[in-house]
């Protein structure tokens, strides 16, 4: 059998004794093109980190296991020594300079130079620069890609699509590359250009170069790979032949969990026909998870989940209802056309956020527990403060009177109401950020990412939580979260976000395939697509 | 073991306790009393060193004041206090101009300043929301740019009562002596006392601590609170529906009376007004005070402003005559007092990325 040209050997990592990565086995072979595929946090950048050298793996002390290239055990302790080793990567983002031209940014700080009379003096570094020979490399790496596009133009202005190419032609203009790593190489592309981009990576395993292809698109992966290998919880699942598997079944080897959902169905619940929150064509410029026109609505009394993977806009939506940032669109709460872009008429209207951002938007983490109680309350209801000559201030027992039954009530693990939020645990600091929520007596409580970052116990405590107010107080509650299982153990309904768009609506106890192929965006008209 | 165990936890306790005054209180405080012990042995009057530490708190007190607003609105130290202090000035000019003697002049001072200033730190504080994430340099050359302007203004205001002019020419003189309308020292010697030859003016400490309290409750109101959270964390208070620039706004025209009240308060002390490019470095002074005080360049409280004034002003009065005495011949003093000052803004200034995590 054919050596292959990249293997990794039971490699395995761990950050602050919390493994990331457990004994990842998989090969590489020469011109053949491997999708690699997880959910966020499933160990895909970790395992590229570890590749490349980075210093994030290096100074959290390294990592278990082996790299073998050709055969050969590497060695890379740095992104140089990757490079050296005939790896490349084209970034996400792109690192180009858009005041250079194509052939510079493509030759940038490996340009080809001829000697000149100051450069004999002074060293290498004058010489001048062989522009005609750059052009004529740039032109070979671009022709390679068939981009008929002048190695002279500058890159400003260039529609991303040439961009991601340009970053593409500067590793292959490299010489001896191996291995080049696609990270989401088509999440910022149209349709058209990613089909190109496609159609040039298979002509690149053609020449011979190992590709690893890191995409959340089940349809590109069936369209594109050879092989591929799902990793989930920092656990390699399989790796498979293309042809052997299709996207339902990697969808659900993807989702699927070990531990079983645990839901319990006999729930007095109280659901009632009224519609309390209509959304129609919101839009959400919330960096990184944009928002691009959804609707739905909501029932009183109902839990919705809201899910998607990382930066596909499902946070955006909560955000741009409680105006933190900025939005279009109409939402009608209560049967009242709601404000956008003024957090306070939010807060006023009997909304409540418990936002994902716990330490920056949720806390004043070197304040008191009891003042993040009561903050927003104090400030847009009044509540808590003494009139004195028509000026308000804060009413410190009152305060303390409302913190101490808040941290009873939810059980929040602290030494006194005065300690710092900060100091608090972060199961502990979202139930504060819960109870300041609650303080507003709201009757509609957006909760994003409830327990991000939270160990599992008090995870449970959260949701518990949330299922309690809901039955008991009968409140409304949406709630965001990365994690599937979680939305699935207490939701009526799961609305996936994919593409800042609304991917589809999901029942609790649809199959793990269902909700794989919903949050990569495989919609049956785009599978229809790749198959033809 | 056990014994090593112990001094362990003993020097963790230090340090905590050290880490919870703040190195630059520590250090200038050490300083302070190195310099006091060395006043000692050079002979100097310790009775006339207190005297002089209390009267310059006292008169200094209400400028380091106008720091907090500032700082827990988030626009960082007011280095644009010059602006505060010309239009305390102007306000004392117009005083004297209107005929004003004793304590009618010094209440129609206040009274005309507090308009002027709320009306400047309208205009200083719009500038500060339009330049978020430089305004500490922003408002350093505001102050500046501004006692230029003003430079003019004394020059060219038709200002006649003779008390302000040059004897030849026109324009105000550059200093102008209070007791020309009998308001020299006129707070400082309400209800004055001594405790044998330590003079305490209590008339100046009862105002600054007006002025203090006054901070005090303010931050302890709906619209104090709003303030502060803004300044903390931006995001947070935004979320809970606070309109944050308005706030800015309000703590910059808070901050600029305080200024405005407090160059009053010191002019009277000191005896004279001082116009020109006298207030040009009096940002520094203040900043370094409420900074030295435990303050940081995104946190301030009252008590830092009565702590650091203390310490800083009982430094430099303590450091003058012993550097004289000890470097006789030399103008050491001075140049100490600028590492000291300016040592401390930079020292607290790098300290600025780390707080906001």
């Amino acid at each position: 059998m054919e050596e292959p040209l990249l293997c990794f050997r039971n490699i395995s990592k761990s950050y602050y004794g919390n493994k990331v990565l457990t004994n990842i086995n998989f090969d590489v072979k020469k011109g053949e093109i491997h999708a690699l595929i997880g959910e966020n946090g499933a160990g895909k950048s970790t395992l590229m980190n570890i590749l490349f050298g980075m210093p994030v793996i290096h100074s959290t002390g390294g990592f278990d296991g082996e790299i073998l290239i050709d055969g050969q055990k590497a060695d890379i302790r740095s992104p140089h020594a990757a490079m050296q080793a005939g790896i490349g990567m084209v970034h996400q983002e792109f690192m180009l300079i858009p005041q250079y031209t194509i052939a510079e940014n493509i030759k940038l700080n490996r340009e080809t130079t001829s000697p000149n009379i100051i450069s004999k003096f002074l060293g290498k570094r004058l010489e001048t620069v062989d522009t005609a020979k750059m052009n004529a490399d740039a032109r070979r790496a671009l022709d390679t890609l068939d981009m008929d596009i002048e190695a002279y133009t500058t890159v400003a202005g260039l529609p991303v699509g040439h961009l991601e190419f340009i970053e593409i032609a500067r590793e292959i203009d490299k010489s001896d590359i191996k291995i080049l790593v696609f990270d989401e190489p088509t999440a910022v592309l149209t349709e058209s250009e990613a089909q190109h981009l496609l159609a040039a990576i298979k002509r690149l395993a053609g020449m011979g170069i190992g590709i690893i292809f890191i995409s959340h698109r089940l349809d590109e992966i069936v369209s594109v790979a050879d092989r591929v290998t799902i990793l989930r919880d920092g656990e390699l699942v399989a790796t498979k032949d293309i042809e052997q598997t299709n996207a339902a079944e990697i969808a659900s080897m993807m989702i699927g969990r070990k531990v079983s959902i645990e839901r319990n169905s006999e729930t007095k619940r109280n659901i009632s026909g009224e519609t309390e929150l209509l959304v129609e064509g919101l839009h959400v410029a919330m960096p990184g998870e944009r928002v691009r026109g959804v609707s739905f609505e909501v029932k009183k009394g109902e839990i919705v989940g809201i899910g998607g993977l990382a930066g596909q806009g499902k946070l955006g939506i909560a955000n741009g209802i409680m105006g933190t940032y900025p939005s279009k669109g109409h939402v009608v709460f209560h049967g009242k056309e709601l404000k956008l872009n003024d957090p306070l008429a939010a807060v006023s209207s009997g909304l409540a956020f418990v936002s994902e951002d716990r330490k920056g938007a949720g806390l004043l983490l070197s304040e008191s527990i009891e003042l993040n109680i009561a903050f927003t309350a104090m400030q847009t209801r009044g509540m808590f403060m003494t009139k004195v000559l028509g000026m308000g201030f804060r009413n410190d027992s009152a305060i303390r009177k409302h913190a101490l039954g808040m941290i009873k009530e939810l059980d929040i693990r602290c030494e006194s109401p005065q300690q710092r939020a900060g100091s608090l645990s972060g199961g502990n600091q979202q139930k504060v950020c819960v109870a300041r929520a609650l303080t507003l007596e709201p009757t509609f409580l957006f909760v994003s990412e409830p327990t991000r970052g939270i160990d599992i116990g008090a995870k449970k405590l959260i949701l518990d939580l949330l299922l309690k107010l809901n039955e008991e107080l009968g409140m409304t509650i949406v709630m965001t979260s990365s994690e599937l299982a979680e939305l699935r153990s207490i939701c009526d309904r799961i609305i996936i976000i994919c593409e800042g768009n609304i991917g589809g609506v999901l029942p609790p106890d649809a199959s793990d395939a269902e909700f794989g192929l919903m949050m990569s965006g495989s919609r049956e008209k785009r599978a229809e697509r790749s198959c033809a | 073991m056990a014994e090593n165990k112990t001094e362990n936890s003993l020097s963790q306790r230090l340090l905590s306790a050290a880490g919870q005054v703040g190195l630059p209180t520590l250090i200038i405080a050490a300083f302070w009393l190195l310099t006091l012990l060395g006043g000692f042995a050079v002979g100097i009057s310790m009775q006339a060193l207190v005297s002089d530490t209390i009267k310059r708190a006292g008169m200094n007190g209400i400028l380091v004041l106008a720091m907090v607003p500032a700082i827990q609105s988030g626009t960082g130290p007011n280095f644009a206090l010059p602006i505060g202090i010309v239009c305390g000035l102007f306000a004392m000019v117009c005083a004297i101009e209107a005929g004003a003697v004793g304590f009618g002049w010094l209440a129609l001072s206040f009274l005309i300043c507090v308009p002027l200033a709320a009306a400047a730190g309208y205009g200083y504080g719009k500038l500060m929301n339009a330049v978020k994430g430089s305004e500490m340099t922003i408002a350093t050359y505001t102050g500046f740019s501004v006692v230029a302007l003003m430079c003019l203004a004394w020059l060219t205001l038709p200002f006649k009562n003779p008390k302000m002019g040059w004897f030849i020419g026109k324009g105000l003189r550059e200093t102008i002596q209070l007791d020309a309308v009998g308001a020299a020292q006129i707070l400082n010697k309400i209800l004055e006392f001594r405790i044998g030859d330590v003079i305490i003016p209590t008339g100046l400490l009862l105002t600054f601590a007006f002025f203090c309290i006054l901070t005090q409750i303010f931050f302890r109101s709906k619209t104090g609170i709003a303030i502060s959270a803004g300044g903390i964390n931006p995001k947070f208070a935004r979320a809970a529906g606070i309109d944050i620039d308005r706030n800015r706004i309000l703590a910059n025209i808070i901050s600029t009376i305080l200024g405005a009240a407090g160059i009053i308060v010191y002019s009277q002390s000191f005896g004279y007004a001082q116009l020109y490019t006298a207030p040009l470095m009096m940002a520094f002074p203040a900043v370094a005070a409420v900074l030295i005080g435990g303050a940081t360049a995104s946190r301030a409280k009252v008590s830092h402003v009565v702590i650091g004034v203390i310490l800083f002003q009982g430094l430099l009065t303590t450091a003058l005559p012993v550097a004289n005495v000890v470097f006789a011949g030399t103008d050491l003093s001075e140049i100490m007092r600028m590492i000291i000052q300016n040592g401390i803004i930079l020292y607290a200034l790098t300290q600025v990325k780390g707080d906001a995590k």
